[in-house]
């Protein structure tokens, strides 16, 4: 019974076909509460797939998957009160002001008004974004947008927060102060689960798992990987991988 | 976006109306006159002090006044015959030829009317000073149209137009909004953060669907003002009605439009199908030909013709002065059709794919 609380996300044998193509091939793996999962693969790999599927975005062809204790076939709404989401495209309504994108989606997951403007107000503060709160998201650089998007993706406090690429095309000042955001979230208890390019970041998961055409080809702490795979960095691990598979 | 959605129909609706007016003024009539007699000018100048007519060419040759409508510089030819009125006085009857330029259809038959309610009036005079009647008329091509001139007494297309036209502009402002409208967000990205929140699906398409209702709502009393500031168009029946109806309308139109967002995928394909949709509504809207001419297998299409029921409607509330329960067919085909369209365009929003 305690396996089952922590593992906060629980898949076996995940598959999810488009037409022909198997975009996941018969994936398992669990994720236990607080943790910073890391999802790697090259482009194409079934990163993308395997996370909207989490998220209640795509429905799976078969398997057996449970987000924060609901089924990922019938359960996805309930999935979804549970889960924050920030995608590699960029999500923030650009029309709308900083503290009008909180308050629209501080409302649908059906926040007070009184408590979205306490929690705007601690936001902007943490920011920094005072400045800003009435300035429209397009004329906003992108790592703030960045940084304004996970936070307003994490408004509604969920279990688990499922990141798709964050950190794409931003500085790498933005990039350790984004980590900084996740760090502190996944210090308060939240579920970290990520998909990244960069290398680097892969070693501030606590575990992470590397996709190759579709399947898992390892999964592990970064310490143990490099280990196994005797080089001194993630990116050798990942290369390893990959050339192992040709 | 505001000065677009505000400006075009104000423009719209001036241009338009006096575009698709079915009015004729100044219809170019060829007169040949085979008989110089008094009676003869008399008819010729009836014709000519009618507000209808202006007499473009005088002839005696049937031949050239073909030319002209040939060559386009006329519409109508009245042919006297001789002794036209020797015949009159003696046989009481004679004939007269009325050649009218038919190649279009709608037009030739207002020429025709027009042209045989002058001679019946002078008919009416002649036989009022000889006691007897007059001349019989044959027209060639002859058209059968009965204009009901009910309820637009002085026959202004205008007034008939500036309702039909007011549909027409709420119609493709709502249609194109709505249509635009969740397939951009889905071409922008945010519709994927939308679907991953636990929003129930009749509250984002309600959500979608209230703004633009507003909007076209405002339009319609803001063209409604523009109407009766501009052309004084009649207002007989009740505006609370009015706006009642439109209300159930604007859902039947706002929904479809939803319904083809969420089916598309691009705005290239939505506008696409908007035009596609919008444009056989429209012309099958019996707005600018009327629902009575049409074949009855097109009669039958336009049952399912919101467009046609909401313009309907408003020419017989405006104009008529028509109450609810003149309207209720209509009235409950478009509740109908919006309860229908709505529950569709739920339906078919997809949260997960």
């Amino acid at each position: 019974m305690q396996e089952e609380t922590e593992n906060i996300i629980y898949v076996r044998d995940l598959v999810k076909k488009f037409g022909n193509f198997v975009a996941n091939d018969h994936l398992s793996f669990e994720v236990k509460k607080g943790e910073i999962f890391g999802f790697l693969g090259a482009n194409g790999a079934g990163k993308t797939t395997t996370i909207r599927i989490l998220c209640g975005l795509s429905s799976p062809t078969s398997g057996e998957i449970k987000v924060a204790g609901f089924d990922a076939f019938k359960e996805t709404e309930k999935i979804k009160r549970n889960i924050g989401y920030m995608s590699q495209k960029f999500s923030l309504y650009e029309d709308l002001t900083v503290t009008e994108n909180i308050r629209f989606y501080g409302g649908i997951y059906g926040i007070s008004r009184k408590e979205i403007k306490v929690r705007t107000q601690i936001l902007l503060e943490k920011l920094k974004f005072e400045e800003v709160k009435n300035t429209l998201i397009k004329d906003l650089p992108l790592g703030w947008r960045q940084k304004l998007a996970f936070s307003v993706a994490i408004f509604h406090q969920p279990k688990i927060v499922f990141l798709d690429e964050p950190t794409g095309g931003v500085d790498p000042i933005t990039r350790r102060q984004f980590w900084e955001m996740i760090y502190e979230e996944a210090h308060n208890g939240m579920t970290i689960f990520v998909t990244t390019h960069y290398m680097d970041e892969a070693e501030y998961c606590d575990r992470i798992s590397i996709m190759v055409e579709g399947k898992i080809a390892a999964l592990d702490t970064p310490l143990n990987l490099m280990k196994e795979y005797e080089t001194k960095n993630m990116e050798g691990v990942f290369l390893k991988l990959a050339r192992n598979i040709e | 976006m505001i000065p677009i959605i505000f400006v075009m129909p104000i423009v719209q609706l001036i241009v338009l109306v006096h575009a698709a007016t079915f009015e004729m003024k100044n219809i170019r009539m060829v007169v040949v006159d085979n008989d110089y007699s008094s009676t003869s000018k008399k008819l010729v100048e009836k014709f000519q002090r009618s507000p209808f007519f202006i007499i473009s060419n005088r002839t005696n040759s049937y031949k050239l006044a073909e030319e002209d409508i040939k060559n386009g510089n006329a519409e109508v030819v009245i042919s006297i015959p001789e002794n036209f009125e020797k015949n009159l006085i003696r046989e009481n009857k004679d004939k007269l030829q009325l050649v009218v330029n038919a190649i279009n259809g709608t037009s030739a038959g207002l020429i025709n009317a027009y042209s045989i309610s002058v001679i019946s009036e002078f008919n009416k005079e002649l036989a009022g000073r000889n006691g007897k009647p007059a001349a019989a008329i044959i027209s060639q091509k002859q058209i059968n149209t009965f204009y009901s001139f009910w309820y637009n007494p002085e026959l202004n297309f205008k007034t008939f137009m500036v309702p039909g036209i007011l549909v027409l502009l709420v119609t493709i402002i709502g249609f194109l909004l709505s249509g635009m409208n969740v397939v951009r967000e889905k071409e922008i990205g945010t519709i994927e953060q939308i679907n991953v929140t636990p929003i129930k699906k009749y509250q984002f398409i309600i959500g979608k669907l209230l703004p633009f209702w507003f909007i076209a709502l405002f339009e319609l009393a803001f063209g409604l003002t523009v109407g009766k500031l501009l052309f004084n168009i009649p207002m007989v029946g009740s505006l609370g009605l009015v706006f009642f109806v439109a209300s159930i309308y604007l859902i039947v139109i706002l929904s479809m439009g939803l319904f083809v967002s969420t089916i598309t995928n691009t705005q290239q394909q939505s506008m696409l199908i908007s035009f596609f949709i919008m444009m056989i509504f429209i012309l099958m809207s019996g707005l600018f030909t009327s629902i009575e001419n049409m074949p009855s297998w097109a009669q039958t299409i336009t049952k399912f013709n919101p467009v046609a029921y909401f313009i309907k409607i408003m020419r017989m509330v405006l104009l008529k002065g028509s109450g609810f329960a003149e309207i209720k067919t209509e009235f409950f085909s478009l509740l109908f059709f919006a309860f229908t369209m709505l529950s569709l365009a739920v339906w078919r929003y997809r949260k997960t794919s």
